[in-house]
């Protein structure tokens, strides 16, 4: 077996694990909120942002790290998680509000904080930028060839913190990718609407760094392009940005009516879904159909299991929630 | 006194908006009245408002007069205060208050501090509206309440209504208030049914057009024994609070803040000398809050002290947790409230 079959079953898998992950949350999520919507109501509470769709982000970058490396992901944060390696009992856990989720209910599904694989989230918009610099200087100043890759959406690329982190990450020659994901919507505004350019990657030129545009969703791609972007990284040659065409198959959250969006649109996404079409490749190109067929069974038990884990685990004490305000 | 028949009108039906309906309803006539009003932030447009503020509008005045933004606040806020020193009356929303740290220099260096850089000669006639408060699970980055950090900074107004009706007439006033105003509107009292709104806050809201006063609070419930200051959301965990505590005879006077900058000092120190207790329900961070302001300016203000040490109820000084437990633990609510001015009452009667 080459190395690239098992990196592209590993990627295979991760994707399958991660819309496993999102197909158990919706039921869960809508439990107890209706007749009448309400966010607030059982047993996930709060927003819910779906990663469906865009698994081929993660998995194709994902797959060139290593836990020391660091990943700073946006609001929509499960397909990134699930990637890196996060722990799945924990993540599920903790977006239950439990007392064993990664915060001990805390931080909810916006903020997922896993130093184990140094993984973490921030629900503003491209303020995990400026910290995946940080952390790919302090690898190099350590002495450590780990490098740091910052997850944004497209929308994010109009913020001050992109062209700021941008330009520091290309003076400091910092060990750091930065990755849009773009699925062509910032909440209800398209792309076209509010980015001055069709492209975001022609932006890395402006910051002297290589840019990489990757079309179709397409894992493979991804992966080629994050290798030699991570590559660059981690030889202490500066960084790079990677652009990825992706696909938002739900709403911005969950009960997001979506009237902004063509009515026939998620249909035609859903036609071209990133992970159906992967394992069309992949059985075209001679992958065994056991072989898919047991990582998906693995993935379904594993997810199975963290949402068993995570029902059955207690709720935390309230006044737990005064510990950790300060280290 | 009695008034000839044909000029007594009769009443009319009641209207029961949401405060996004009124919101939207009072940015609507006063794009009409004003052709240098418009509306700008994420989602606005089409959307009409996350939190349903601009509903309507993008049909009715189109994308020039109804601009959704990049996500790009620095730049749109600060284009604002561009626009207002330019003679423009923006309304500009930032969906979450929590989201104001991207923009911040725009907010309390620029449009706070135009007027006074400028003696005088150029104003920042803005509105900047966002939606405030927690209780829905939405964890620290979604939940903050930040009252007192605007109301810190000097240079603008800060208004915060609790019911649909104050919400229309302080939106009027905000618009055609010659300075930088932040309407804050709580996400428990807006009207999406997905937030599950409180009914109290859905009130008779007149079509014509009135204006609240910015700076005036409004005395919500009459009462002899405790005054009981709320602002926003806990305004109506006080009315319920009071309701309970009504039927052993305690009688609260609840006052309805509306406006925090600026504070209508006056009317909470007439009603803390009439009942001659004192207690702040604020649902923002408990240090160097609402409440510590409250009880500072009456303890300076009034000649006799009370009837017993003020008291305040807050969220305690720790981010917002995610699980319910935690934070419906952490949020006041009528429970505490009733405790609290029981265990006041207590200690001295």
């Amino acid at each position: 077996m080459s190395s690239n079959h098992s990196k592209r079953l590993w990627m295979y898998a991760q994707m399958v694990k991660s819309r496993y992950f999102e197909d158990m949350i919706k039921p869960a999520y809508f439990e107890g909120k209706t007749p009448v919507f309400n966010m607030a109501k059982g047993p996930l509470p709060g927003e819910m942002h779906l990663s469906d769709g865009q698994e081929p982000c993660a998995v194709g970058v994902c797959a060139h790290l290593r836990a020391d490396d660091t990943v700073t992901a946006t609001h929509r944060p499960h397909h990134i998680a699930i990637a890196k390696g996060v722990d799945l009992n924990a993540m599920a856990a903790e977006i239950f509000g439990k007392k064993d989720g990664l915060a001990g209910g805390r931080s909810g599904h916006m903020h997922l904080f896993d130093p184990a694989v140094n993984f973490s989230c921030s629900g503003i918009i491209a303020q995990g930028m400026g910290p995946a610099v940080g952390a790919a200087m302090a690898a190099r100043m350590q002495g450590s060839d780990a490098v740091a890759v910052a997850f944004l959406g497209e929308g994010a690329a109009n913020q001050g913190a992109f062209h700021e982190s941008l330009n520091l990450a290309s003076v400091w020659k910092a060990p750091v990718v930065f990755v849009i994901e773009d699925n062509s919507y910032g909440i209800s505004v398209p792309k076209s609407a509010c980015t001055a350019i069709a492209s975001n990657v022609d932006r890395a030129a402006g910051y002297a760094m290589p840019g990489h545009h990757v079309s179709g969703n397409d894992p493979d791609g991804v992966y080629e392009a994050a290798g030699i972007a991570i590559e660059r990284a981690r030889s202490g040659s500066g960084p790079s940005l990677i652009e990825i065409e992706t696909s938002r198959l739900e709403g911005h959250f969950m009960g997001d009516p979506e009237g902004y969006r063509p009515k026939d649109e998620v249909k035609r996404l859903k036609e071209i879904d990133p992970i159906p079409a992967y394992r069309s490749r992949l059985v075209k190109e001679g992958f065994e159909e056991s072989e898919l067929a047991r990582v998906e069974k693995e993935a379904r038990a594993l997810v199975e299991q963290a949402f068993s884990y995570a029902r059955s685990n207690d709720y935390p004490e309230p006044k737990e929630a005064f510990d950790h305000v300060f280290a | 006194m009695s008034l000839p028949d044909a000029t007594v009108e009769k009443p009319a039906a009641e209207r029961r908006l949401t405060i996004a309906k009124a919101m939207s309803e009072a940015i609507g006539q006063e794009m009409e009245r004003d052709p240098s009003v418009l509306v700008m932030g994420e989602d606005i447009g089409k959307m009409g408002g996350v939190f349903g503020t601009t509903t309507g509008l993008f049909e009715k005045f189109g994308a020039e007069r109804v601009r959704d933004t990049p996500i790009s606040e620095t730049a749109f806020i600060g284009a604002a205060v561009g626009m207002a020193a330019s003679g423009l009356r923006p309304v500009v929303e930032l969906m979450f208050v929590d989201f104001f740290g991207v923009c911040m220099d725009a907010i309390y260096n620029l449009a706070a501090k135009q007027s006074y850089f400028s003696g005088g000669k150029i104003s920042c006639p803005m509105v900047l509206m966002t939606s405030v408060g927690g209780g829905y699970g939405d964890a620290g980055q979604h939940s903050q309440c930040l009252y007192a950090t605007f109301g810190h900074l000097p240079g603008m107004k800060v208004v915060i209504p609790s019911n649909a009706h104050d919400a229309k007439g302080l939106m009027l006033s905000a618009i055609r208030d010659d300075n930088p105003v932040i309407f804050m509107f709580h996400k428990a009292l807006q009207g999406m049914g997905w937030l599950g709104t409180v009914a109290g806050s859905i009130n008779d809201t007149p079509e014509s057009d009135y204006l609240v006063p910015i700076g005036k609070a409004s005395i919500v419930r009459e009462g002899s024994d405790i005054t009981i200051v709320g602002l926003g959301a806990t305004v109506h965990q006080a009315l319920t609070a009071a309701e309970n505590l009504a039927k052993t005879g305690i009688n609260a006077e609840i006052i309805d803040l509306r406006t925090i900058a600026p504070l209508d000092r006056e009317t909470i120190f007439a009603s803390a000398s009439k009942t001659g207790r004192l207690l702040v329900v604020d649902d923002d961070y408990l240090s160097f809050g609402i409440g510590a302001e409250i009880i500072a300016s009456v303890c300076e203000a009034l000649p006799d002290p009370l009837k017993c040490p003020p008291q305040r109820i807050a969220h305690p000084d720790i981010p917002i947790p995610f699980t319910p437990v935690m934070e419906h633990f952490l949020l006041p609510d009528a429970g505490k409230i009733e405790g609290r001015v029981r265990a006041m009452l207590g200690e001295n009667t």
